[in-house]
């Protein structure tokens, strides 16, 4: 169709082909240059700008904001009683509801969440793992109850519970039943949503945490090979569920070993999914993945220069291939992301993607040797981590990973590459701008940042107390009781009793507890 | 790589440092608080490191059982004006005379309001090993 249209010619009106260069094709096995033949020409990725803070309806009027602006999908993050399961009225919760994230404890505040907003024509990623069965119960019950089937609704679940005890710890219970609860999710999304994303495997946060890039490309793809061995050994077959599983990573500053990350982890993505787990459907073997550019990079001295790391970071993720991109707001080491920070970080996407050219062509740093180089290394230093865990799994990886875990190999990795690094700026030996070099020029005067008040607290606190005398206690306790009974039977999925328990408007907490009984609690060995 | 003891005048060496580094409340971005740890064990001080998700009273227990000189405590989820001051209280209300540090995303100008509240230090994002270091060691000199 375009090859004469004007947005495929360069600034100076040179038309440009799609693609440059010899070997596999994008689009072709084993993807290391796209899942797509022609990738942002036909589709540019989805500008998904994550967004969570205060009640339900702050947030709210956050996300009519950004689709206004030209945000094409919506992305929520919730508080941390809600991360972890407990309600705003929980001893735990003082001082912590709706200041990282938007407080949510029953249905009728996802429904204040997606006020105005229609269901059926967004797409809407939710960063919840632990509770995250019962997060997608609400959205489903809110959206059925404004009229929208659950076949309509697209978006993505993170549900990615292994790298919580690697890297993030927001876990509730323990990694075995949690790992059902994902398995649970991934089969009730395969057989009645499908265009629902029933994981996002995250290496972002194995990132933040401190891991070096291959690292967090090894990890994750070990948590996407144990994933698939779990839904595997529940009785699913691989072509069935595979397709709907999706990635997220980190970009950081340098520049070229995330592009080399990005373009390694599709082909061992499909080489496994074909050679190992015996996937014939390619969807099953295309590593669709969604970018964050790294907030653990953003500095608190000089925040400004935040905007030109963002810019650079972001530009890796779409010279990667990225399918949905968020930016980050140059204010983030100081606070929650102000208004008008959010709108420069959703505006540097839209310069690269409008501007710059560079979605006209599709991987144009394949074949420089730099860079195919590099994304060989990775692919080597990734099989290296998986040798190891296969060993500690007797050649299961879901094992090896859980031993990982249980062992606190994991964690220890991901520690000493962060003490590496801090040493390293330390000694001067990394140059970070603003903060151990070119320091002049501070000026914390002109900074406005975003505040959240304790009144935030009281107004969710009176909140759930009226949906709390609004609604049937006994029909509360009657789904509450299916969920125990559910819960105790391993075959059994545990999504009908969740979306009844939901509906009849339990809590996160109610339904937390309730499992918890069942599952028992997570408590990691501190080790540093 | 440890710094030796330091000697007081009258020849002895002194005991190095006991801090208590835990994340207090829900907030599990633990990355910070282990580097801290790593950083004060290399300048010479005994860490001991409770982790993830205490309570000022799993907190309070532990400054007894190891009589500890500092606690630390990181927050990266603005809960600092809430839990701050709360820690220092809980401390002050069990006798205890031992300084609170912390550290995580505290914007500037609640730094005047936490040491108003009796905060004894705030370390930010890129604070440097030196700079953690004598902040605890000037927290724990500062006590009465």
């Amino acid at each position: 169709m375009a090859d004469h249209d004007h947005r495929f010619r360069t600034l100076s009106g040179i038309p440009v082909d799609a693609v440059h260069g010899d070997g596999p094709a994008p689009g072709e096995f084993p993807y290391t240059r796209g899942v797509h033949a022609d990738m942002y020409r036909s589709r540019l990725w989805t500008m998904r700008m994550f967004a969570g803070f205060g009640t339900a309806t702050d947030t709210n009027a956050r996300f009519r904001e950004l689709l206004a602006a030209g945000g094409t999908g919506l992305s929520t993050a919730f508080d941390m009683p809600t991360l972890m399961g407990r309600d705003s009225d929980h001893d735990w919760a003082l001082g912590e509801v709706g200041r990282a994230g938007v407080a949510v404890d029953t249905v009728e505040d996802m429904a204040d969440l997606f006020a105005d907003i229609d269901l059926g024509a967004v797409s809407t990623s939710m960063t919840i793992n632990g509770p995250a069965p019962i997060v997608l119960a609400m959205y489903v019950v809110v959206a059925e109850e404004s009229g929208v089937d659950r076949e309509r609704l697209a978006g993505t679940l993170q549900n990615d519970i292994l790298k919580e005890y690697q890297a993030q710890k927001e876990y509730v219970f323990p990694p075995r039943p949690s790992v059902r609860l994902v398995t649970d999710v991934i089969a009730f999304t395969t057989a009645e949503m499908p265009r629902w994303n029933p994981v996002s495997i995250s290496g972002y946060h194995i990132r933040e945490a401190g891991s070096t890039a291959a690292q967090e490309l090894a990890f994750t793809l070990a948590n996407g090979f144990a994933y698939v061995e779990a839904a595997v050994a529940a009785g699913m077959d691989v072509d069935d569920f595979a397709p709907r599983l999706s990635f997220f990573f980190n970009s950081h500053l340098d520049f070229f070993e995330e592009v080399g990350k990005f373009r390694a982890a599709r082909r061992i993505w499909a080489r496994w999914m074909r050679d190992r787990y015996g996937a014939t459907d390619e969807r099953s073997m295309k590593l669709r993945f969604h970018t964050q550019t790294a907030g653990v990079s953003l500095t608190a001295q000089q925040p400004e220069v935040n905007i030109a790391r963002v810019a650079i970071q972001a530009l890796a993720g779409v010279l990667g291939g990225t399918q949905s991109l968020h930016t980050d707001s140059f204010d983030e080491a100081l606070a929650l992301p102000s208004e008008d920070a959010v709108r420069i970080a959703l505006r540097t996407q839209q310069v690269i993607a409008h501007e710059t050219g560079v979605a006209n062509v599709v991987d144009p740093l394949g074949g420089s040797a730099y860079v195919e180089w590099m994304t060989d290394e990775m692919e080597r230093r990734a099989e290296e981590v998986f040798a190891h865990l296969a060993d500690l799994g007797e050649g299961s990886l879901l094992e090896g990973v859980y031993a990982g875990i249980d062992s606190g190999w994991f964690a220890g990795e991901i520690a000493d590459s962060a003490y590496r690094y801090e040493r390293e700026v330390n000694a001067g030996e990394r140059i970070v701008v603003g903060v151990n070099a070119f320091t002049e020029g501070d000026d914390p005067s002109t900074r406005r940042l975003l505040r959240i008040g304790q009144d935030t607290e009281d107004l969710q606190r009176k909140r759930l107390a009226t949906v709390k005398q609004d609604r049937d206690d006994a029909a509360v306790n009657a789904t509450l009781a299916r969920v125990a009974a559910d819960a105790a039977e391993p075959t059994t999925n545990l999504m009908p009793a969740l979306l009844d328990a939901v509906r009849a408007r339990a809590t996160v907490g109610e339904v937390v507890y309730t499992l918890e009984a069942e599952f028992g609690t997570y408590v990691e060995r501190a080790v540093v | 790589m440890t710094e030796p003891a330091e000697v007081l005048e009258n020849g002895e060496a002194r005991p190095p440092l006991r801090v208590v580094l835990a994340k207090l409340g829900l907030d599990g971005h633990d990355r910070g608080l282990k580097v801290v740890a790593r950083m004060l064990r290399d300048g010479g001080m005994e860490v001991v490191y409770l982790g993830l998700r205490q309570t000022t009273g799993t907190i309070i227990d532990a400054v007894e059982q190891e009589d500890a000189d500092v606690v630390g405590i990181s927050m990266l989820n603005a809960g600092h004006l809430t839990l701050g001051p709360r820690m220092v209280d809980a401390l002050a209300d069990a006798g205890l005379d031992v300084p609170v540090v912390i550290g995580g995303i505290v914007p500037d100008e609640d730094r005047l309001a936490m040491v108003a509240a009796g905060v004894a230090g705030v370390l930010g994002p890129g604070a440097s090993s030196d700079e953690v270091v004598a902040c605890v060691r000037a927290a724990a000199d500062s006590r009465s």
